[in-house]
């Protein structure tokens, strides 16, 4: 009877990743699409670019971060991939949100600062939350982008 | 406190000349995470995507973190920070430490 309990309560928590994990996804990856849209004018370059910067330009460092959790459904769909080996498409969604939602913070911290460009950017991924032989606790993952942002002085 | 720290994560600040290196300064922080908001980010496990609590908890100690390493700096007596790098590591599986390191100048 216990078995049995224990099995409905599983069966329970993997219906609920499924549904509201995967309409939580759905909405965070629209949010994310249309604030890209939005953000497009502000290029984000990776290097230095040290021949272009203008003396007169302002610069800063900005960053943002995210911390992303994975939910029962996807940890045992991860689980049972784990077995045949290949991609882990549940966690690869995960990180790809939690990455594009840094990087989204950091230009909007950016853009509020009155910044027309990006330079430098890192990033940086750790994970944090679940123990070390990840038992316990489902994987959650922090994401960091910092960068240089760079605002031109208004040239009237 | 009377003037701001300038910091870059590039090599230089353009426009302004660097006329002291003062070496490596940095700043970290260990935060556990408290109980309640461990126990509302556990709640928000169950559907997945961001947990909030833990994304501001991180936020306020690399601040903390930033805020350390500024201290050091201006103690030097420098003015601005470049090449500041970030690092996160988990100790254990209830604290993080944040981590932030740069080089510090005196500019012109």
């Amino acid at each position: 009877m216990d078995n049995f309990i224990g099995f409905g309560f599983l069966l329970l928590l993997l219906f609920i990743g499924l549904t509201f994990g995967k309409r939580n996804e759905a909405r965070h990856y629209r949010r994310i699409r249309r604030r890209e849209r939005e953000s497009a004018h502000i290029p984000i370059i990776i290097s230095e670019w040290k021949d272009s910067l203008s003396p007169e330009d302002r610069y800063d460092l900005v960053h943002g971060s995210v911390v992303v959790g994975s939910d029962y459904f996807k940890t045992f769909a991860a689980g049972i991939r784990q077995i045949f080996g290949g991609n882990v498409t549940s966690f690869e969604t995960l990180l790809d949100r939690g990455r594009r939602e840094a990087i989204l913070r950091m230009k909007e911290q950016a853009m509020s600062k009155g910044a027309d460009k990006i330079i430098n950017m890192r990033l940086e991924t750790s994970s944090i939350g679940s123990n070390q032989q990840g038992k316990g606790g489902l994987p959650s993952v922090e994401i960091h982008a910092y960068a240089t942002s760079v605002a031109s002085v208004t040239r009237a | 406190m009377s003037e701001t720290m300038q910091l870059t994560n590039i090599e230089i600040i353009p426009g302004r000349e660097i006329i002291e290196h003062y070496g490596v300064v940095l700043g970290s922080t260990v935060r556990s995470k408290h109980f309640g908001r461990d126990m509302m980010a556990g709640l928000k496990n169950l559907v997945g995507g961001e947990l909030q609590g833990y994304t501001e908890l991180l936020q306020e100690s690399r601040d903390e973190a930033l805020k350390r390493m500024k201290e050091q700096a201006r103690d030097m007596g420098a003015n601005a920070i470049v090449n500041v790098r970030f690092s996160t590591s988990s100790i254990s599986a209830g604290a993080a430490e944040i981590l932030c390191y740069g080089t510090a100048v005196l500019v012109k």
